[in-house]
């Protein structure tokens, strides 16, 4: 990755308010070209939501967002995906009644390439074979277990051929195998050169896999750098971690 | 495109088309006054179930284009002696573009707002035909016998008026099976089953969906043209019939909601069940009753219609019927 050092996504200065509650409060961040952004905050810090202010889902009450340069602020979840944002939901957002190929061939068709029908089967079915998902192709997506379907979040995701990647908590709800599954699955996207954001509460997860780690504490930044600073620093260990023990032991992969 | 290269599509039209032509060759006046209306409540449903099956936008008041697309036809015919088959198509295109206005606004709200908010437009323009006097009023209009001499007579005009509702048919289940395998129909299927995933992958639903009701609003308007030519006359009752509308929901339902067959077997069925129901004396005044507990039964049993039941049941047909 030569282009490491790169700015693909800048935010400056976002708030999002809802009503009476500040989800985000100020948050300024950079992410380089391909690599793992991790993200990390207890319950409620404001993570999903500012993948939803990234992704267009809500327009921030104050504060920019570029992407490659350009002014997204506002702009639609549709305008993002043609630019190569894509995500996947915390809560899985399968098309139910079509099947994990149509699904797939969905995010195909209308992401950044925007794709014809057959060219996007194609794509598909890689994608699928990717994600290994591929005895499951003519299912409904509807009928697939929870790690079925966080791959299916993932293939479809992917599918769009994005520049960068929004996972949020795609580990959550995984047993151990298929965690290390999934963890190479995130692994081999980073290789294709595809920058990933990811929100996961997996601490040894994220601490080994993030090049930079970001923390949130009701909707401010608390911390920002590598997995060995974020630990390391006192607002994290005292806000966040509240027991400097467990910080050593995220670093030893044993939390 | 590959749909034109599908066999299932040409099997479809070519049964149908061989169905609708029955009449034709048996000559029988009556069986050609039934086939006429099930024809049209074949294109009727799915139109329907372009916007409710594929997108699912339940639009109750859909027959509000069969009204618009008769009065503008009629309108043309009566006044401006303007040949039946470019009035209908005049009728079809203004529906369509009234669709596209109403389409805009009302397609913002989502499930039972949407529903409602149909059944007010068709109500609305029902009110306004009714005290619009220019054409008609509550009475309505009706042809002179003028207009059909241009046809050769009644007759002659009442056997145009089939062979173009055959024409229609035809293509709006084309149009149908087109939609349902293409790039659009699977944004619209996206958008059926989570609007806001499927905004997510790239689909601009406000786009799709008044693009999808303006289309959907053609084909019911174009019959709508059609079925008053044939008739001679048009009141804002008939032409605004809500109770049609809802019928043909039933059709959608009972046939198969979201596949291309399933409201022309649907149409089928409902409207045989509805002759002999309007035939029996004692039945006769029971068959909506029958109607709305046949869309409660197929609800909680049957959710996926004659055709979707097939679909789930062999799974091997899924690639073929649609």
């Amino acid at each position: 990755m030569s282009a490491t050092n790169s700015v693909i996504l800048t935010i400056e200065n976002v708030s999002k308010r809802f009503g009476g509650l500040l989800a985000l409060d100020r948050v300024s961040l950079s992410v380089h070209q391909g690599e793992i952004f991790g993200i990390i905050g207890p319950n409620g810090a404001g993570k999903t939501t500012l993948f939803n202010v990234i992704n267009g889902v809500y327009p921030p009450t104050e504060g920019r967002v570029h992407f490659r340069g350009e002014d997204v602020t506002g702009l639609q979840p549709y305008d993002l995906a043609k630019r190569g944002v894509a995500r996947t939901f915390q809560v899985v957002r399968p098309l139910g009644e079509l099947t994990v190929r149509e699904n797939v061939m969905a995010g195909a068709c209308f992401g950044r390439e925007n794709l014809p029908l057959e060219k996007a089967e194609r794509i598909a079915d890689e994608v699928i074979d990717f994600v290994g998902l591929s005895a499951r192709a003519e299912m409904l997506a509807s009928k697939l277990n929870v790690a079925q379907k966080k791959r299916l979040e993932m293939a479809r995701a992917l599918a769009a051929r994005p520049v960068m990647i929004l996972l949020d908590e795609v580990l959550a709800g995984l047993n151990p195998n298929e965690v290390a599954d999934m963890l190479n699955v995130v692994r081999k996207i980073r290789d294709q050169g595809i920058t990933i954001l990811m929100i996961e509460h997996l601490m040894h997860a994220i601490m080994n896999l993030s090049d930079r780690v970001f923390v949130l504490d009701y909707g401010a930044q608390i911390a920002e750098g590598t997995p060995q600073e974020v630990s390391n620093h006192p607002k994290v260990i005292e806000a966040y971690l509240g027991d400097p023990k467990v910080a050593q032991r995220f670093l030893e992969g044993t939390a | 495109m590959n749909t034109l290269k599908s066999p299932f599509f040409w099997i479809i039209l070519v049964a149908l088309g061989g169905f609708s032509l029955l009449p034709i060759v048996s000559g029988s006046t009556a069986l050609r006054e039934d086939m006429f209306l099930i024809l049209m409540l074949m294109i009727l449903a799915s139109s329907i179930n372009i916007i409710m099956g594929y997108t699912g936008y339940v639009s109750f008041g859909h027959i509000v284009f069969f009204g618009l697309g008769g009065y503008i036809g009629f309108f043309l015919m009566q006044e401006f002696q303007v040949h039946f088959m470019l009035a209908a198509l005049v009728g079809g295109i203004g529906a369509s573009l009234i669709a596209f206005l109403i389409g805009m606004p009302v397609l913002r709200l989502r499930g039972a707002y949407f529903a409602l908010a149909t059944i007010g437009i068709n109500e609305a323009f029902r009110a306004f035909f009714t005290n619009f006097d220019l054409l008609g009023g509550s009475v309505g209009m009706f042809f002179n016998f003028a207009v059909y001499d241009a046809y050769g007579g009644a007759k002659n005009a009442g056997q145009l008026a089939y062979y173009a509702m055959v024409v229609l048919v035809l293509v709006t289940v084309a149009t149908s099976f087109l939609i349902k395998k293409s790039k659009f129909g699977l944004g619209l299927m996206a958008i059926r089953e989570d609007q806001d995933a499927a905004m997510v992958l790239g689909v601009n639903p406000a786009r799709f969906k008044v693009i999808t009701y303006t289309i959907s609003a053609f084909f019911p308007a174009v019959a709508g043209a059609i079925f008053f030519f044939k008739n001679g006359l048009i009141e804002p009752g008939p032409a605004f019939e809500l109770h049609r509308s809802i019928e043909a929901l039933v059709m959608v339902m009972l046939g198969g909601y979201g596949t291309v067959t399933g409201p022309i077997v649907g149409a089928i069925v409902y409207e045989r069940l509805r002759g002999f129901l309007i035939t029996d004396p004692t039945l006769s005044n029971a068959h909506l009753v029958i109607a709305g507990f046949m869309l409660l039964l197929i609800v909680l049993f049957m959710t996926a219609g004659v055709i979707g039941w097939v679909r789930q049941r062999v799974p091997a047909l899924r690639r073929y019927l649609e």
